[in-house]
């Protein structure tokens, strides 16, 4: 398994090498510069602000620069914001982004699981019409509108919740309540989806049916045998649910006005912040990876099918 | 009337079974006429389709004409301004179906967009088979895992908002799984004997794809179609609602969410229509994507 992982992480380094030369060449073949939008500057200062940050150098020159930088995790200076270095903007809003991240998927779990068990246990009943009625509400309605609504009726209309403003103060229950809500409700209704149908399809097949014949009690069968099995289908998914989560949080950021890297990343990208937007790319880039690998190496530890060749 | 059938009558009897008998595709088409979700969404989807494509041409209003003294005034039939009025003095309800059309069309050409190229890459991937398979379907893993949606927003930002290139921005992003998926079913297709017969009558590759590989994938292509046409949608609403998808004056679902959001406290209905047509579209293409797939692929049930 060891050698598995390690093949993973050969394999993690010409991807992430990819990411970065598409991100990096991208951004630099933008018209546009990150000085156009201050004061017209005159010719010489616009030409010594370039020599400053190193950008009057041929791109290919740059690119190895920026190579170098981050073998020693130097990310370099935000061009935008004066005195201010990348690192210091991605230290600054990733715990934001992480926390909201990981209190949604744990919520997306906690509920998703068991509704997805109660569905697929009453399969064609009320319970589990109900059940899919509402994950297909989840599915079918976006971030960005449940977002405003519940902000709406719980922050406006009814007042109990602050709608917006973790600028203002700490992380506390009431301003994450809403946005991890609204981020963690599609992946519930994913989650359960998925549990059921996994579900509905171990408690179908020939080692349960064993079991029962055995005479075990349904719940022993239940939690011994098949929920191991329904369970795999979610640990596979923990990869896009995690790039899902990421996507859901640049909008939640945006809606709640939360000083995470999501919002950073597009006002960045406007403004042509190149080492900020290239430092979140690598960021999330390296996250989903990693998650992939932990997520294959669950699996095969779950799943006595999986041999690692 | 001899007991033994004359060639002519087993002619007509032939013809009398062959037409009795269902073929694949009827059965799944009566298993989807029974859904009722289903049906009940294409009437929807059709009768907001129809809306999106004639309403504008006989709507009393333009999608850009300003009404000074409509300015965030609620629905009502002053003017017929049936949705109520946005922040410019602008008809939402006109402004509504110009953003349907725009987010339907998305969704149709940036599904045909990862249609070809998902199809074309599994069937030639799995295909060919072999070093060429593993090189191909190693690009498709190293793909999924780069975070897309930041491409795309860096793509907008770098060539400008341009409608063709949401197109084929978005359509670009959602090939992958289709690639998979083709590339399984032609794995399995790929040694039945009708394909060797092709072999053996001399076709070249391509054409044995195009002709009688691609074909064959048709049921599965199509159910994975119909589902990612709501993901297409929802991406470019993503897109728009960051402000980097289509621009002003023209509108997309996704923009017209995004400023009803920013005026919810006092005109709640700028929020209201929008998101609720974008639910019911969204609702109607899952509920059928789902019936086509269990109409189409009965073991899923």
């Amino acid at each position: 398994m060891l050698s598995f992982a390690l093949k993973r992480l050969l394999v993690a380094i010409p991807t992430m090498f990819i990411i970065i030369a598409m991100a990096f060449f991208l951004m630099r073949l933008a018209p546009g510069s990150p000085f156009d939008s201050e004061r017209a500057m005159s010719p010489e200062i616009r030409q010594l602000v370039m020599q400053h940050y190193g950008l009057d150098k041929p791109l290919t020159v740059q690119f190895f620069e920026y190579l170098k930088g981050l073998f020693v995790f130097d990310l370099g200076p935000s061009l935008i914001y004066k005195n201010q270095n990348v690192s210091d903007i991605i230290g600054n809003g990733f715990p934001v982004s992480i926390t909201i991240g990981l209190l949604a998927l744990s919520l997306a779990i906690f509920i998703g699981v068991p509704l997805g068990l109660i569905a697929a246990l009453n399969q064609n009943k009320i319970q589990d019409y109900s059940v899919m009625a509402v994950a297909m509400a989840g599915i079918c309605i976006p971030t960005f509108v449940t977002g405003p609504l519940l902000a709406l009726f719980f922050g406006v209309k009814l007042g109990w919740l602050p709608t917006a403003g973790l600028d203002l103060g700490e992380m506390t229950f009431e301003t994450l309540l809403l946005p991890v809500v609204t981020l963690a409700l599609p992946q519930i209704a994913i989650i359960s989806r998925l549990v059921r149908s996994s579900t509905i399809e171990v408690l179908s097949s020939n080692f349960i049916r064993t079991a029962r014949a055995k005479g075990l009690p349904d719940s022993i069968v239940l939690v011994k045998h098949a929920l191991r099995a329904s369970l795999l289908p979610l640990v596979s998914y923990l990869g896009p649910a995690c790039a899902g989560l990421i996507t859901g949080s640049v909008v939640i950021e945006n809606v709640f006005q939360l000083p995470g890297i999501g919002r950073n990343f597009v006002t960045s990208a406007l403004q042509r912040d190149y080492p900020v937007v290239m430092a979140v790319v690598i960021l999330y880039a390296s996250l989903i990876i990693i998650l992939n690998l932990i997520a294959d190496i669950i699996y095969g530890m779950l799943d006595p099918k999986v041999t690692y060749e | 009337m001899s007991m033994i059938a004359t060639p002519k009558e087993n002619a007509q009897l032939l013809e009398k079974s062959a037409v009795l008998g269902r073929s694949l595709w009827d059965d799944a088409l009566a298993r989807l006429m029974k859904n009722k979700a289903a049906v009940i969404s294409m009437y929807v989807l059709g009768a907001l389709v129809i809306l999106a494509l004639f309403g504008p041409l006989v709507w009393v209003h333009k999608y850009d004409e300003i009404f000074d003294d409509m300015v965030l005034v609620g629905p009502s039939l002053k003017n017929m301004f049936i949705f109520g009025g946005d922040p410019q003095g602008r008809d939402l309800f006109i402004r509504l179906l110009y953003g349907l059309r725009v987010s339907l069309a998305v969704g149709i050409v940036a599904t045909f967009v990862s249609l070809t190229i998902g199809v074309l890459w599994g069937a030639t991937a799995g295909y060919i088979g072999g070093k060429v398979d593993q090189i191909m379907m190693r690009i498709v893993d190293i793909l999924y895992a780069l975070p897309f949606i930041f491409f795309v927003i860096i793509l907008m930002v770098v060539f400008g908002r341009n409608i063709i290139l949401i197109f084929v921005a978005i359509g670009a992003v959602e090939w992958l799984t289709m690639a998979r998926i083709v590339r399984g079913q032609t794995l399995s297709l790929r040694k039945k004997e009708f394909i060797e017969a092709a072999q053996a009558a001399g076709l070249s590759t391509f054409q044995i794809i195009t002709r009688h590989i691609v074909p064959n994938l048709l049921g599965p292509v199509v159910v994975y179609v119909t589902l990612t046409i709501p993901a297409v949608i929802l991406t470019e609403s993503f897109l728009s609602f960051l402000g980097l998808g289509v621009q002003e004056p023209l509108t997309s679902l996704g923009n017209l969410i995004s400023n009803g959001a920013r005026e919810m406290e006092i005109a709640p209905w700028l929020l209201f229509f929008p998101a609720i047509t974008m639910m019911i579209t969204l609702f109607c293409l899952n509920f059928i994507g789902d019936g086509l797939r269990d109409a189409i692929d009965p073991k899923d049930r």
